[in-house]
């Protein structure tokens, strides 16, 4: 049995699906070039367009909130696609990374 | 300009820290996500349903009257037990062994495990046999918690604010300790009232005990389950059937892992929602005055 054959079968237990694991590995490489951009150039607190000084962490835990809460709405309160949501979200995530 | 060099050495030293939250909390959280797309029908049998759990939790009317007495009991027990939790430390003798058997006597319902406090409260608002029951029907309060809605909701309120305004009271005191007494003498000299001083003294010195206390309480209340479990079943009807309990009916009732996942990731970004919000404004107005 290869190694990720073996992988798979000790890893049965989590339940895995395709799409819950790229969404984790998405998140994952998320973090990993934060912790890359964040040792490179180092994040300077400033104030956009939020009401209090953020540094790029806070940006992106409220890029990834508000996400989640634009899929949940999608999904929970009307019939748009999926996709939509996640445009959206993407949307919202590069304007409070930049303008946050 | 900080000029020194950086040693990151101290990493390993949390490392041990990141993987027991990674056991704990991380690597079942990802379950949770990987449960909520998927109809468990068994060990080894389910099926991918993408988002449908969710949209079914979202429009469930059950989970919207849930979530409404959530936010109502939480709203209340924050507006009850961090004022009244502040006004009990400022009364407590400051030091002494008077001091040490006040805080001995107010911990006590802390140290009560949670599932004996409903049974304590149980039997304590029974109206037949109960002291406190008894007592309010012959005041001529009509009260009975197994039968009336709001007679259930208030006791499991009250139950709540005698288990854990003990809480706030410890971090108070122990906020109002830390104060210097050059900052009491000061204001004796600028001859300043006692509303003065607890305004401008003692209230901005406890405002970080306050943050936790008030993130502590909010959270603790927002998953509140064992007490009115026990207490009353989250009935009569539904009128203390809160969050967690409806999470439990349905996870552990029902056995609908699937819908019972998608449920509680809504609840955990909920939580986690407003917990930030207080946490941001609190630390934030904190950051203003120190300017």
């Amino acid at each position: 049995m290869d190694i990720a054959s073996e992988l798979a079968t000790e890893l049965e237990w989590m339940a895995w699906t395709g799409p819950t694991a790229a969404f984790f590995a998405g998140i994952a490489l998320i973090l990993a070039g934060m912790t890359v951009w964040q040792t490179v150039s180092p994040t300077v607190e400033r104030r956009g367009f939020l009401p209090m000084p953020t540094t790029r962490g806070d940006r992106l835990f409220i890029g990834l909130l508000g996400s989640a809460y634009i899929h949940l709405a999608t999904v929970g309160f009307t019939d748009l696609n999926l996709w939509i949501a996640f445009g959206l979200s993407l949307l919202w995530m590069a304007v409070v990374m930049r303008f946050g | 300009m900080d000029n020194r060099p950086h040693d990151n050495k101290a990493w390993f030293l949390v490392l041990p820290v990141f993987l027991i939250v990674a056991i704990s909390a991380i690597i079942p959280l990802m379950t949770v996500v990987n449960y909520s797309v998927q109809d468990i029908l068994g060990p080894f049998q389910r099926v991918f349903v993408g988002t449908e759990w969710f949209e079914q939790v979202l429009n469930d009317e059950r989970l919207h009257g849930a979530f409404l007495r959530q936010l109502v009991f939480s709203g209340c027990v924050l507006l009850i037990q961090i004022p009244l939790g502040i006004a009990i430390a400022l009364t407590l003798p400051a030091k002494g062994w008077r001091s040490s058997l006040c805080l001995v006597l107010v911990a006590l319902p802390l140290l009560i495990p949670w599932n004996v406090v409903g049974t304590i409260w149980q039997l304590y608002a029974r109206p037949d046999i109960g002291m406190a029951g008894v007592a309010v029907n012959a005041l001529g309060i009509p009260y009975n918690y197994t039968s009336n809605a709001f007679d259930a909701w208030l006791t499991v309120l009250i139950m709540d604010v005698w288990h854990w305004t003990p809480l706030v009271i410890l971090l108070c005191f122990a906020g109002l300790r830390s104060i210097p007494e050059a900052f009491y003498q000061a204001a004796k000299i600028d001859g300043a009232s006692a509303w003065a001083v607890f305004r401008h003294i003692q209230l901005p010195k406890m405002r970080r005990v306050l943050t936790i206390a008030i993130l502590l309480r909010f959270m603790d209340s927002f998953m509140i389950y064992t007490e009115p479990f026990v207490l009353t079943g989250g009935g009569p009807g539904n009128a203390t059937t809160f969050l967690s309990q409806f999470l439990a009916q349905i996870a552990v009732g029902q056995f609908d892992l699937g819908p019972a996942a998608a449920f509680s990731l809504i609840y955990f970004l909920v939580i986690l929602l407003l917990s930030w919000v207080f946490y941001t404004y609190i630390t934030h107005t904190d950051r203003e005055d120190a300017r």
